[in-house]
């Protein structure tokens, strides 16, 4: 899962205080991990270093960084490429994709289109698999269908957060 | 939202609507598919899958839309000219209930050859080399409540390709078998397919049997989205 | 639970089953209600026919061993008279009493006076109405009174009475009381006509209530396995199914009573044969009607838990037990074979009045028939499994039929059975036909007019005969005399009959090269054995108990001998035919004269004309139409009878096929759909469903033809008649059957239509 990106999408909503992202972030894709204050202040410095966000301005006070970051134009283009560019299918992608979709949610972006997208980059893969499958020996057909079973499982997500996405966007947004 | 038939194409709809009553199955779907094509149809159900496959079969009419077939119009073809491409052009595999229970495996895939006017003795040797095709010779002459499951759809399967069909149209053909069953028939039939180059419609719900498809294209309420075309074509 | 608890259960499911299952209640109730009001019916017959004849009995004028020579205080005069109008027969006898305690037939209160007339209420309505003008005419008595019901046979006979004071003993019976020939029983032959008749209809009767409570069976079935997933067992789902139906049969005997009382209050509108019945005389025999009463729900019970038998009721569905067991036919054959086996001794039993064994014939009849039902499903299946042959639509019938050919054989069962019936009785009637019919019929164009000599009127036959050539309509009138010439004064050993008239009516019934007065013909090809021409007879010799005839006549020694003319076969004589003069004038009181008209049927009532002038010159005159060839009005009714009846179960038999049909569809929505979606016709699947109730029924057909034949052959050996093809009994009958199945097939394509749209293709 690429923080930068996800920091950066959370941005576009408006510019934002380094401990704000983080709780942001906390708040919908952390759950049972949150993320320590010193990965978003590097990431942070990364991105500015790229010119992808800029700072906006520093609020005075004694804590450690009040530096509030906003993105820039360069950032925002970035933000969408991730985003439309399909992640490689591999178990256990849900985190990232379920990140993207709220990203997307949450930027007006269309996730449907997203998760198609990504629904077309897993079959390309399970159609490879079975290929491979068809013309391998058991060994490989086993194997394949190990790494196919867990596509499926991935593609069913897909189809399951698909048909659920009026819901998601109502509570993300909420 | 597929733009127009892609040239060379076999069998393509543009702009279907058809309705049930008042609910809509199809609004505003599009398809196109090539000779020797796989093309798997998915969708959740009721998303009008199999609306869109019995539309392109020609069985049901569509209200609105243009579906053509080796650059005919499907859509103003009567009944009767469409059943008889069906009985030429077309094969069908269904999920269940289209084996005739009381003829035997070897009659049953004889039957649509016979429908085309084929004598019998012909239908029938024809129908058995399919059924050795498709490595369920052995109950050649067991009615279809006596083979497996398996072995039933793969009889069925036969059936939809003894008349050498362009079009090979099936629901859910593996929706009745279990995973092994179902990989074994997918395989059968598009090698069989793909050697007579023949296209296949494929509907179903199950990522690993679209996965024998070449591409995918998903219907959700009643609209069509070549996927594969749009992001990897 | 137990067996009870089963039944009840059932009980509950056949009345709360939702809408399916009130409707298979209803079905099975209308066909079990159908079935039980014929066997009320039929059952109520014979009492009825019985109260009649008893009735008929009763106001009988049979004279008795000794005949009463004297008048008393206490004897009647009374005369027949057989009039008939158009083609109605109406009852009449002319009444004269000779004293005081003269009898008063029943239905009466007092005789009728001189020329009045006393008539039955169908009569009195016939009177009363336009069309009874001319025979207004003709009794043109006062009417004074009504006859009451227990004087009349039915409701709608036409009968009268009508008081005299001219009638003379000569031309009547002197009776002291009414009374009827002793009763011998029914007619040997009407009562194997009875007996055959009921059997034929309760066959089918029963096999239409046994298909009846099957109605909707697939669905029960589907319905007994959701029971089983619940945790019945299979025992306790046969018995939920047989409480199910025991409900249906129920409400079955409810329905039946009802169609019964309707049909009883319709009884005395019809008139079937001149025989109509009084509502209050169909009653079955309560034995019978507590046999059906629990014949027919126990029957319920018993067909299900059988039908049930072959069926598995799974918790997911119903297995029909794949392989049948083969066939027998050996045991199949052996039913008909003893029905034959009963009948044959009883042939030839009917000749000359002897008696049947009754339970021999009806036994004999009902196995012979009975034999049609078992050994159908076996000819079905061997033939049906030499079949395939043939395009799809008849090898999808086919194979279907090889899978389950007992269902189909069971559906044509019916129908053959009753075909089957109805051929045999047909083939009884049209053989035994000729022996009940008399000729009354009114389209004939020549007519008959009997003056019996010891009429008073036969001094006045020359008036008649000009009265009758008077009436418009009349072309031609020949005037013929008859008496009788015998070996010996006391009749002797042989008998030959005289006719006696003038060349030109002598024409009509022999050919004659050369006529004239005083000759003397002899018939041709008819028997005149033990008279030869040149010796002396006697004329009108003496009947028995008669004075002795002395009128000596000697048969003259050149007459010739003549041939008949085809038509003559309608005037019974056979032997001499004379002119007036080559007769003594001694013998001319004894002669019958008869006079034959010949009519011209465009004139409108110029035979109700004669009747009236025969009438009004003596009512005791007979005036009576000659007919040519067989085509009576009495054998085509009754074969318009027994077609209806054949045709009305054939009917009921065919919605039970019809409703096993669509069902049958109904469960292969999905097959059919699928077969639409690659292709096949529509006429492909109509004619599979056509073949595939056409080849049971049509094999069906056959057999019931030939057993019917056989049957029919084997009453009429018994009758003694003679056995002839009755060809048009078995086209007609074949050609319902045939009916029944294009009628089902026909009414079915809606529903295949309508299956075959590819919406059975959506996966619910």
């Amino acid at each position: 899962m690429s923080i930068s990106h996800t920091l950066l999408g959370l941005l576009e909503a408006g510019p934002r205080h380094g401990y704000d992202l983080k709780r942001t972030f906390d708040e919908k894709f952390g759950h049972d991990r949150p993320l320590a204050y010193g990965q978003v202040y590097a990431t942070m410095s990364r991105l500015l270093k790229n010119g992808l966000v800029e700072v906006d301005g520093t609020e005075s006070g004694n804590g450690p960084d009040r530096k509030t970051y906003a993105i820039t134009d360069a950032g925002i283009t970035d933000v969408e490429q991730w985003l439309a560019s399909p992640e490689k299918p591999e178990p256990y992608l849900q985190s990232t994709l379920y990140t993207k979709v709220v990203l997307a949610l949450l930027t007006d972006r269309p996730a449907g289109q997203l998760l198609d997208t990504q629904r077309a980059e897993h079959l390309r893969l399970m159609r490879n698999l079975t290929d491979r499958k068809r013309r391998g020996d058991l060994a490989d057909q086993l194997i394949c269908d190990h790494a196919l079973f867990h596509l499926e499982a991935d593609l069913r997500w897909l189809e399951l957060t698909a048909a659920r996405l009026e819901r998601l966007a109502a509570e993300v947004r909420r | 939202m597929t733009s127009a038939a892609p040239a060379g194409s076999l069998l393509t709809a543009t702009g279907l609507h058809k309705a049930y009553g008042s609910t809509p199955a199809l609004d505003g779907a599009s398809f196109s598919i090539h000779p020797g094509e796989v093309v798997a149809v998915m969708g959740p159900s009721g998303s009008g899958k199999s609306t869109l496959l019995h539309c392109l079969a020609g069985i049901v009419t569509p209200d609105s839309g243009l579906i053509t077939y080796d650059n005919r119009n499907l859509s103003a073809m009567a009944d009767r000219e469409r059943s008889a491409l069906r009985r030429s052009d077309f094969g069908f595999v269904f999920q269940f209930g289209q084996l005739v229970p009381e003829l035997t495996c070897v009659e049953n895939v004889a039957l649509p050859l016979r429908l085309n006017g084929a004598k019998r003795k012909d239908a029938e040797r024809t129908a058995l080399s399919w059924l050795e095709r498709l490595e369920v010779d052995t109950v050649a002459a067991q009615r279809p409540g006596e083979v497996s499951g398996g072995q039933g759809q793969r009889v069925a399967v036969a059936r939809a390709l003894a008349p050498n069909p362009r079009v090979i149209f099936a629901d859910e053909p593996t929706g009745a078998l279990d995973s092994l069953n179902g990989e074994r028939v997918m395989e059968l039939l598009t090698d069989a397919a793909r050697s007579t180059n023949a296209a296949v419609v494929l509907v179903t719900h199950e990522a690993r049997v679209a996965a024998y498809s070449d591409r995918e294209v998903v219907v959700r309420d009643g609209k069509s989205r070549d996927l594969t075309l749009e992001f990897t074509g | 639970m137990s067996a009870l608890d089963d039944l009840r259960l059932g009980a509950r499911f056949a009345v709360n089953g939702g809408r399916e299952g009130w409707i298979r209640t209803i079905l099975t109730a209308i066909g079990v209600g159908c079935g039980v009001a014929l066997l009320l019916v039929t059952s109520a017959i014979p009492n009825a026919l019985a109260a009649r004849d008893q009735r008929d009995n009763a106001r009988g004028e049979f004279v008795g061993e000794q005949s009463l020579d004297k008048p008393g205080r206490d004897t009647l005069l009374i005369g027949t008279v057989w009039s008939d109008y158009h083609d109605l027969s109406v009852r009449g006898r002319v009444l004269r009493p000779e004293g005081p305690g003269a009898p008063v037939p029943p239905g009466l209160s007092v005789l009728p006076k001189p020329g009045e007339l006393a008539v039955s209420p169908a009569l009195k309505e016939l009177l009363d109405s336009p069309e009874g003008d001319l025979l207004k005419k003709r009794l043109n008595g006062p009417v004074t009174a009504v006859i009451g019901d227990q004087g009349l046979a039915g409701p709608n006979e036409l009968a009268y009475y009508q008081g005299s004071d001219t009638l003379v003993r000569d031309e009547a019976s002197r009776i002291n009381r009414f009374q009827g020939f002793p009763q011998e029983g029914l007619d040997p032959i009407l009562m194997l006509l009875v007996l055959v008749a009921f059997v034929v209809l309760l066959i089918p009767v029963a096999v239409l209530i046994a298909a009846a409570v099957r109605f909707g069976g697939e669905r029960r079935d589907r319905r007994l396995a959701a029971l089983r997933l619940v945790g019945a067992d299979g025992r306790m789902t046969r018995w939920v199914a047989a409480g199910e139906a025991l409900v249906g049969a129920l409400f079955g005997l409810v329905v039946g009573a009802g169609l019964f009382f309707a049909a009883r209050s319709m009884a005395g509108l019809i008139t079937l044969e001149r025989i109509s019945v009084f509502p209050s005389d169909l009653a079955p025999a309560p034995a019978l009607v507590v046999l059906v009463c629990l014949a027919v729900p126990a029957a319920a019970v018993l067909v299900t838990l059988l039908a049930m038998r072959g069926v598995v009721v799974e918790p997911l569905g119903v297995v029909r037990t794949a392989k049948p067991v083969r066939r027998r036919v050996w045991w199949r054959v052996l039913l008909p074979v003893a029905g034959l086996a009963l009948l044959l001794p009883q042939i030839r039993r009917g000749d000359g009045g002897g008696h049947f064994d009754q339970n021999f014939v009806v036994l004999g009849t009902a196995m012979l028939l009975i034999g049609v039902t078992v050994l159908l499903p076996w000819v079905v299946e061997a033939v049906v499994t030499r079949l395939g042959k043939g395009p799809v639509s008849f090898q999808l019938a086919v194979r279907r039929l090889q899978l389950s050919s007992g269902t189909a054989a069971r559906a044509a069962n019916g129908i053959a059975v009753a075909v089957a019936g109805a051929i045999a009785l047909q083939m009884l009637l049209s053989g035994t036909g000729e022996h009940y019919t008399r000729d009354n019929g009114a389209s004939e164009s020549e007519m008959q007019v009997a003056v019996h000599a010891a009429s008073p009127a036969a001094p006045g036959a020359d008036q008649l005969r000009k009265d009758l050539a008077a009436i418009t309509g009349v072309e031609k009138t020949f005037a013929y005399a008859r008496t009788g010439l015998g070996d010996s004064p006391s009749g002797g050993e042989h008998y030959a009959d005289v006719t006696v008239a003038d060349c030109t009516a002598l024409r009509e019934l022999v050919e004659l090269t050369s006529c004239k007065d005083g000759d003397v013909f002899l018939a041709a090809g008819k028997d005149l054995k033990g008279f030869t021409p040149g010796h002396a007879y006697f004329l009108d010799p003496a009947m028995p108990g008669e004075p002795e005839s002395r009128l000596s006549w000697t048969l003259p020694a050149g007459a010739p001998t003549v041939p008949l003319k085809p038509a003559v076969g309608r005037y019974p004589v056979n032997g001499v035919f004379a002119t007036p003069s080559a007769m003594p004038a001694a013998v001319k009181p004894s002669y019958d004269h008869r006079f034959t008209l010949k009519l011209d049927l465009g004139v409108p009532n110029v035979v109700e004309h004669v009747r009236n002038t025969a009438y009004a010159a003596d009512p005791m005159v007979q005036a009576m139409g000659m007919t040519d060839g067989q085509t009576d009005h009495r054998y085509v009714q009754i074969r318009r009878g027994v077609l209806a009846g054949a045709a009305c179960v054939l009917l009921l038999i065919g919605a039970s096929l019809l409703i096993s049909q669509l069902e049958q569809l109904r469960e292969r929505r999905k097959l059919l759909a699928a077969l639409v979606a690659f292709g096949t016709k529509r006429s492909t699947l109509g004619w599979s469903v056509l073949w595939q109730t056409a080849l049971p029924v049509g094999l069906g057909l056959l057999l019931a033809v030939a057993i019917g034949y056989g049957l029919g052959a084997v009453l009429l050996l018994m009758t003694g008649f003679r056995v002839g093809v009755d060809w048009r009994a078995i086209a007609s009958m074949s050609g319902l059957g045939a009916g029944v199945v294009l009628l089902v097939s026909l009414l079915s394509m809606p529903a295949l239509w309508r299956l075959m749209r590819p919406d059975g293709l959506r996966t619910e």
